[in-house]
């Protein structure tokens, strides 16, 4: 697959990628939070207003907690550039990307291990009661969280022989027969779950509550102000969009280009773009049917996410 | 007991007597074990000597007994009740506070009312105690008690919170999630409203009667009124009373169906909030046109009642339809359900021994209502006093669901008997001088709404004491939380709804 595609075609699939992805995670942000409010008979923000706030945020005095150390400062650059990077190398465009030898399943799932971790490290630094609340309780919803989206992709890897994604998006297209396989619906179904509690949403968080005390998410960035919100809010929203491209990737990989030409590319771009709305838009309607579950209750959702990907393993290995 | 100084009403009974502060803990154990109520308690400035008033109530019948206990100015002490009732014992700490009589005996003899940063010995109900003196660091410190153990710890929140909700600071003791022990701190918005209304005439002390809490406005705006009608003897006439019960239960809805949709909110189900805040919306509308205040102001005054007009059964059944929607919505929703059940339980004992009222008793069994207890007009068969016995969130959400349904079933049939709509008698009276002492009592949406009032010389307020629900109902969220989650405390506290205006005064 490599040879064939010219370095100027690479580097423009490289850099409309993380475009993409640092435009799209507010735009797509706002689009979920107009569904919501329209479904619930209300007028909402525009589309665009998660990125007038980013620029307000931007503007704004950045204050730090005096105890706080360079790791509360840290914290939300790593989110960002952890996230960056997945939609640098990651195959959203093109089954060969800049970097593509990188993009592998599990390098992948642990920078996202990294982001959170940065931030539930930002949180402990501050020193506050909710600091730490948020950061014990995202860490875990993640201790079964991360294991299940690992292991939900090594049920994929297994019939592509690999653990590389661009080659298992490459694979997949050239099978389409393995995506109906009971280890690819598994699979879908613990990645659907991880996508939810990576991300925040109902009902493992509320994303909209102002009540500190039952906060996961939010309790854990409180601290954070001015251009340090914006970024923690601008990382947030990239790593919803790529999970959901990822997501798109692995289990719907049509339109994804296979050979260059700039017709391939505008093609793969209208793809990436409308499949990320509708999952968004899915999430959307979905979070405005559930309510948001008892904590405890949690672990039991991401621990059959866990289950799932563990069936999807064996499926995959057992039935070749 | 000496000098009983009773007066009475049809249907009810009232007495008053006074009574030596050595005779106070036998007369209050009398007509405690008699089954009544501890109602109000209130510290008395009579220029020269101080008095300690002590109200009981029970019903039905109508019964009402005041102690009197008249103390040595320079040495002001009661013995406290504290053994005998839980009530009794945060009224005596409210008095110490303000008033400066001390209770002896008293189990947790610190301030209640008063922030540490108050210099001791400053008692701002008392006569020429003069304006709020310069702070200090401790006045009288208000001491957290520790709680130790591995892994115990500790989270501070408030008094500044992340909603548009009124000030108050929790402190929990964790274990884990769990809740091990909560304490609120209230009185940040501690006003002096009591002293506000000292001096004024009897109608200007409704603007301050309607203003104690926004949400309870024809609560203690009904209660302050009767406690001045009983005390100046002015009949009200009878279409009053029905326009009153009226605006009382308007006032009841749009509270809880805006409750109702908050508890939705704090569990995640926003959809049922935009529904009931649309309906509450509604709901304000209609105030708006019956009162011309949406949160129906001016439609109780000293003398009677004055409303524009009153719903229309469309406008009733179209309420009834979109609350039934509503509650559909909500109820049927499994994730909402789960998450109200067995969450933050206040059993029925707890709920006796604090001696909480409204939604919250109702909720937890005990069948005290103040529209049987203390009837002012006839419901009938169109009121059913809602009762439901498990105690957690799902019963004080089943509690307002059920008393919306009663309420405007009630508004229906008082909208047939509405006959003046316009029904203020002359504020003249029978009483000598217009000088005497009156207790009115109604039950606002929150619960039991108290007022007990001195009035003098040209019917000036000489002293007004207020109790709304919240005050007797705030201990017993700290029982509930027991053994509760400290993600779920949002959703028990919305479930109390309890006001700090109306507790802080």
């Amino acid at each position: 697959m490599t040879g064939a595609w010219p370095l100027p075609a690479v580097a423009a699939i490289s850099v409309l990628q993380v475009l993409g992805v640092v435009a799209g995670g507010p735009l797509l942000v706002g689009l979920m939070r107009k569904v919501r409010c329209r479904l619930e008979g209300r007028v909402g923000p525009p589309v665009h207003q998660p990125l007038l706030d980013l620029r307000k945020l931007a503007r704004r005095e950045r204050t730090r907690p005096d105890q706080a150390s360079w790791i509360f400062s840290a914290a939300p650059v790593v989110l960002v550039a952890t996230t960056l990077v997945i939609a640098l190398v990651a195959p959203l465009l093109a089954t060969d990307p800049a970097f593509g030898w990188s993009a592998d399943l599990f390098a992948l799932v642990y920078l996202l291990l990294v982001g959170s971790v940065a931030l539930a490290l930002g949180a402990l630094d501050t020193g506050t009661a909710f600091g730490g609340m948020g950061a014990s309780r995202a860490m875990t919803i993640g201790a079964l969280s991360e294991p299940a989206l690992l292991v939900a992709v090594l049920a994929l890897s297994v019939p592509a022989r690999s653990s590389n994604v661009p080659t298992i998006v490459a694979r997949s297209l050239a099978h389409p027969a393995w995506l109906a396989t009971p280890q690819r619906l598994l699979s879908l179904v613990a990645f659907l779950i991880v996508i939810v509690a990576e991300s925040g949403r109902l009902p493992v968080d509320n994303p909209s509550t102002h009540l500190e005390l039952t906060m996961v998410h939010e309790a854990m960035v409180l601290e954070y102000s001015g251009a340090d919100l914006a970024l923690v809010k601008l990382g947030e929203s990239m790593r919803l969009v790529v999970l959901l491209a990822l997501f798109a990737d692995l289990f719907v990989p049509w339109g994804v280009a296979t050979a260059p030409g700039v017709g391939h590319v505008a093609v793969a771009v209208v793809a990436i773009a409308a499949k990320v709305t509708a999952l968004g838009i899915a999430l959307a309607v979905f979070e405005v049917a559930v309510a948001k579950l008892r904590l405890f209750r949690v672990p039991e959702l991401t621990a059959g996410a866990f289950v799932l990907a563990v069936l999807a393993v064996v499926s995959a290995l057992v039935v070749p | 007991m000496t000098g009983a100084l009773g007066h009475a009403r049809p249907g009810r009974s009232s007495l008053a007597s006074i009574v030596a502060p050595h005779d106070l803990a036998t007369a209050a154990q009398a007509l405690l074990s008699d089954g009544m109520r501890l109602a109000l308690v209130s510290g008395h400035d009579d220029g020269g000597s101080l008095r300690a008033t002590y109200l009981f109530t029970s019903g039905p019948p109508d019964t009402r007994v005041e102690l009197h206990v008249p103390l040595d100015s320079s040495r002001p002490q009661v013995p406290t009740l504290a053994a005998l009732s839980f009530p009794a014992s945060r009224f005596e700490r409210e008095m110490a506070d303000l008033f400066g009589i001390e209770p002896v005996g008293h189990p947790q003899p610190r301030r209640l009312v008063l922030h540490q940063h108050w210099p001791a010995g400053w008692y701002p109900m008392r006569h020429g105690s003069g304006g709020p003196p310069e702070m200090v660091t401790d006045g009288g410190s208000f001491p957290f008690v520790p709680v130790e153990g591995p892994g115990v710890y500790e989270i501070p929140v408030g008094p500044v919170h992340a909603g548009l909700i009124e000030p108050g600071h929790f402190r929990f003791w964790v274990v884990g999630e769990t809740i091990l022990r909560m304490k609120a701190r209230l009185w940040f918005v501690h006003k002096g409203i009591e002293r506000l209304f000292e001096g004024k005439d009897i109608v200007a002390g409704l603007e301050i009667a309607e203003r104690i809490s926004g949400d309870t406005a024809v609560g203690h705006a009904l209660a302050y009124c009767q406690a001045v009608e009983d005390a100046c003897g002015i009949v009200v006439p009878g279409d009053a009373h029905i326009l009153r019960a009226a605006l009382l239960e308007l006032e009841r809805l749009h509270n809880h169906v805006a409750d109702i949709g908050a508890l939705c909110n704090d569990v995640g189900f926003g959809i049922a909030n935009a529904w009931a805040l649309s309906l509450r919306e509604r709901l304000l509308q209609l105030n708006g046109e019956v009162t011309g205040h949406r949160l129906l102001r001016g439609g109780v005054v000293p003398g009677g009642a004055r409303v524009d007009r009153l719903p229309r059964p469309a406008e009733l059944a179209e309420v009834a339809h979109r609350f039934d929607e509503l509650v559909e919505l909500a109820s049927s929703n499994a994730l909402v359900m789960e998450r109200f059940a067995g969450t933050a339980v206040l059993d029925d004992a707890h709920a006796r021994d604090i001696g909480v009222v409204g939604v919250v008793a109702r909720a937890a069994g005990v069948a005290f209502d103040g529209r049987l207890s203390h009837p002012f007009v006839d419901l009938g068969e169109h009121f059913s006093p809602a009762r439901h016995t498990t105690g957690d969130v799902l019963a004080r959400y089943l509690v307002r669901i059920d008393e919306v349904r009663s309420s405007l079933s009630v508004l229906a049939d008082l909208a047939t008997r509405a006959g003046d709509l316009d029904a203020v008698a002359s504020r003249e009276g029978t009483a000598t001088n217009g000088v005497g002492s009156g207790v009115g009592i109604c039950e606002g949406w929150r619960g039991v709404v108290v007022h007990r009032v001195e009035v003098g010389e040209a019917r000036r307020l000489r002293r007004v004491k207020v109790v709304d629900p919240s005050f007797l109902n705030w201990p017993a969220l700290s029982v509930a939380l027991s053994d509760t989650i400290v993600p779920d405390f949002p959703l028990a506290n919305k479930s109390f709804n309890l006001s700090y205006a109306g507790n802080d005064l």
